[in-house]
């Protein structure tokens, strides 16, 4: 405390006062610490206080990413589960089979990945465009305003197994409701069409997605919109601007910071999404809605290869952090440069 | 109708770590020195539900307890978690003393070493090998090594049909032979009500016919060496033969294609709205659903004609295997187990409960083993049944195989052609990453 207190006037400066201790007052440890430098202790501190975090951010997040990388390079499949430092080291040719795209499974993989990105690029325009809209219209006063927020925001406070089962109940051929009132009472196809296999299981899987997600978007706009002074707003009308002129002008600007973290999120979250696409086909997605999270799945649970589907899981990982580092570099130029 | 999604609850264990921490069971015991007095015992789902199953296990367990004072901790695992759960087990050295696997898996498992191989001392305490039924025993690990677990319940595929439909339709006999089978369906097939069901989206389902049809055909799925060959002619035949059932012969709802979840073709059969299914030990079910001996008769899988050079195969082996991990804390209590559950009282208990078969000769003398369904699928074990490949990537074939139908399936009801040179570009594709 008293050095602290003493070596403020001068902190930060570097002059190399190291500030005298208070004579010693006895016992070993009295004597180490003092001599450290004010520095030093004050810049330790803050890592201090963080360590316990940091600890059990390394055991919960990077040391099973450590594993899985390490995963990647052995050749473990059902025979070395037990043991895995029996199992052989196979180098790079999980890699190596992986981005192999003339062989049967680099090619799967491949085709996935297409899939996964098509997927995700429709469902995050979607939801921010469905969230946008919604936050927009919400903005003003009227009456039923909070019964309508709260009915939006029902999808994602369900649980997902619950919210995505009852999808797939409604697209069951025969009995859904989608195609009972699609054919049965619209009449719009002479057949009924499927929605869980074959191609319209994309359709499905992007919709019940966009279901998923766009509640979300629209929390975050919402929140976002509550933060622009509402002086811009009539400092705008005065100029003459209309609806569509101050949206241009002064809502999207404003909501620049939060678009910026919510797209981003947006896309990690849905190129990562599990759940939605395994409880609404399986343990096998059809091929035309083939998502690579469960892609990698079956690719090493299901088929007890985990050293390819580990090579897989870095290899998504790697991609999801170049998007992600490109993004934030690209957004944050731009930001800068208004 | 929806009854049940049975793989949902599965969702967390995507992360194999995840899986490791969460599957890892607290073992029993916690070694102390005395030899400690239970075991935890994870059995498969075989009745209706976990519940059902708890209640029928328990006074079996409790006769155990009785007669040797080993305490069973029981675990009843839906069979969308038992795979990854024993994964678990074995990866981490911690699970239960006794479980339940799917004969299928026999030798995938056993290639991990997590389960006690019993050698012919262990399988002479169990009342040695003749005592069982050939085809189930064979379905207990890789020819020409120790099986890794004693078969505990036996099951087959059988037609099963409804008479009234068949009666209403002036069918005399279930069909014998394909060509009946699907002129009696064409036969059935009217007012919105279809000849057969399958399960066209299910993998396992669908693996599992493709093997006997293969058969039926002369072909087999893994060559002399072990070599995968799917696309061998022979498979191509018998998966063009299974999609034809909606292709071209039309006695099959196309919506049957999307079947996933291994109660809908059943609960159509049961609603009257198909007049034949192919299924394992339905007979719980279909009472259940309020069906009697009376409205359903069973009858062999039609076979293949002996001059056709096919085999005379009309199902693969089903059932369920009890298996002693090797890391149990109570080995002895566990076999001791093992013992008791494939002892004639607890087979013809349970298997009376589950209506399946008993897997040793002795249980046999019980008068409801003597039913002409349970004596059908006698004659079928007996006879015409034969084990899926005991190979250690056979949970492989059965995923990219079964997942290779679905998406044929998928095609078939969409209306595509389905013809010898898709389905073989198909099956190649999937036997291409077997190899991979």
């Amino acid at each position: 405390m008293v050095v602290s207190a003493t070596s403020r006037p001068g902190g930060g400066r570097g002059s190399g006062d190291p500030g005298r201790p208070p004579p010693p007052s006895g016992g070993r440890k009295g004597r180490i610490i003092p001599r450290l430098p004010v520095r030093l202790r004050r810049l330790g501190l803050p890592y201090l206080l963080i360590l316990p975090a940091l600890l059990l951010e390394l055991l919960v997040h990077l040391i099973p990413m450590l594993i899985g990388i390490g995963m990647s390079f052995i050749k473990l499949t059902q025979l070395y589960i037990r043991n895995w430092s029996a199992a052989p080291s196979a180098g790079w040719s999980n890699y190596h089979l992986a981005v192999d795209f003339n062989a049967p499974v680099g090619r799967a993989l491949l085709h996935s990945f297409l899939v996964t990105v098509a997927f995700t690029l429709i469902t995050v325009a979607l939801s921010w465009f469905f969230g946008m809209a919604g936050a927009v219209l919400m903005q003003g006063e009227f009456r039923g305003r909070g019964v309508l927020r709260a009915l939006f925001l029902v999808p994602y406070a369900l649980p997902v197994y619950a919210g995505v089962i009852t999808w797939s109940f409604l697209l069951q051929r025969d009995s859904g409701l989608v195609n009972h009132v699609l054919v049965d009472q619209l009449h719009l196809f002479g057949d009924k069409p499927f929605w869980l296999i074959g191609q319209n299981s994309f359709a499905s899987i992007v919709v019940v997605s966009l279901w998923r997600w766009w509640p979300f978007a629209f929390l975050v706009l919402m929140a976002g919109l509550q933060n622009i002074p509402r002086d811009l707003y009539e400092a705008s009308a005065i100029d003459g601007a209309g609806w569509m002129r101050q949206l241009r002008s002064v809502t999207l600007p404003m909501l620049r910071p939060v678009n910026q973290v919510l797209v981003l999120v947006l896309f990690l979250w849905t190129f990562n999404d599990f759940n939605t696409p395994y409880v609404l086909f399986g343990k096998t997605a059809p091929q035309e809605a083939d998502l690579i999270s469960i892609h990698i799945y079956q690719s090493s649970f299901v088929t007890w290869n985990f050293g390819t589907g580990s090579a897989m899981s870095v290899l998504l990982l790697l991609f999801l952090l170049l998007v992600t580092a490109i993004y934030l570099l690209i957004t944050s130029r731009r930001r800068s440069d208004a | 109708m929806l009854t049940r999604k049975p793989y949902v609850f599965a969702v967390a264990g995507a992360l194999m770590l995840a899986a490791a921490a969460c599957g890892s069971s607290d073992s029993s015991t916690s070694g102390s020195a005395a030899a400690p007095a239970s075991i935890t015992y994870w059995a498969s789902n075989q009745g209706t539900s976990l519940e059902s199953d708890k209640q029928i296990l328990q006074p079996e367990l409790d006769r155990f307890t009785k007669e040797t004072g080993i305490k069973v901790n029981l675990e009843v695992v839906p069979w969308s978690d038992l795979l990854n759960r024993i994964l678990a087990a074995a990866t981490s050295g911690k699970g239960p003393d006794v479980v339940n696997i799917g004969n299928t898996w026999s030798a995938s498992l056993q290639a991990t070493g997590a389960f006690v191989p019993l050698d012919d001392t262990q399988l002479n305490a169990l009342g040695g090998k003749a005592r069982f039924l050939g085809p189930s025993l064979a379905a207990t690990g890789a020819p020409g090594q120790p099986p890794v677990g004693a078969p505990l319940y036996s099951t087959a595929y059988a037609l099963y049909y409804n008479k009234h439909m068949f009666k209403d339709a002036g069918i005399a006999d279930p069909p014998k032979t394909w060509d009946e089978l699907v002129a009696d369906g064409k036969k059935l097939t009217k007012d919105g009500k279809w000849g057969l069901a399958v399960e066209g989206a299910s993998v396992s389902e669908n693996a599992h016919m493709i093997f006997t049809l293969g058969q039926q055909h002369g072909g087999d799925l893994f060559d002399s060496s072990g070599k995968s060959q799917f696309d061998s002619p022979a498979n191509v035949a018998a998966v063009k033969q299974y999609l034809d059932f909606i292709a071209t012969d039309k006695i099959t709802n196309p919506s049957d294609a999307a079947y996933s979840n291994g109660t809908e073709a059943l609960q159509d059969f049961i609603g009257g709205k198909a007049a034949m299914v192919m299924w394992q030990s339905a007979s719980g079910t279909l009472k259940t659903g309020g069906m009697t001996p009376d409205d359903y008769g069973v009858a062999p899988i039609p076979l293949p004609d002996p001059s056709s050079g096919g085999k005379q195969v009309d199902s693969m082996v089903g059932g369920i295997n009890i298996s002693v991990f090797d890391s149990a804390a109570n080995k002895d209590g566990a076999l001791k187990f093992v013992k008791f559950m494939t002892s004639k009282q607890t087979q013809q208990d349970l298997n009376k409960a589950y209506g399946s078969l008993p897997t040793v000769t002795d249980a046999y003398d019980d008068p409801a083993f003597q039913t002409p369904e349970i004596k059908t699928y006698q004659q079928i074990l007996a006879n015409t049944a034969a084990p899926l490949p005991q190979v250690a990537n056979e949970s492989q074939f059965e995923t990219l195989v079964g997942n290779a139908m679905n998406q044929l399936f998928a095609d078939a009801a969409s209306g595509k052609p389905i013809t010898d040179e898709s389905v073989k570009a198909k099956l190649t594709e999937a036997n291409q990453q077997m190899a991979g």
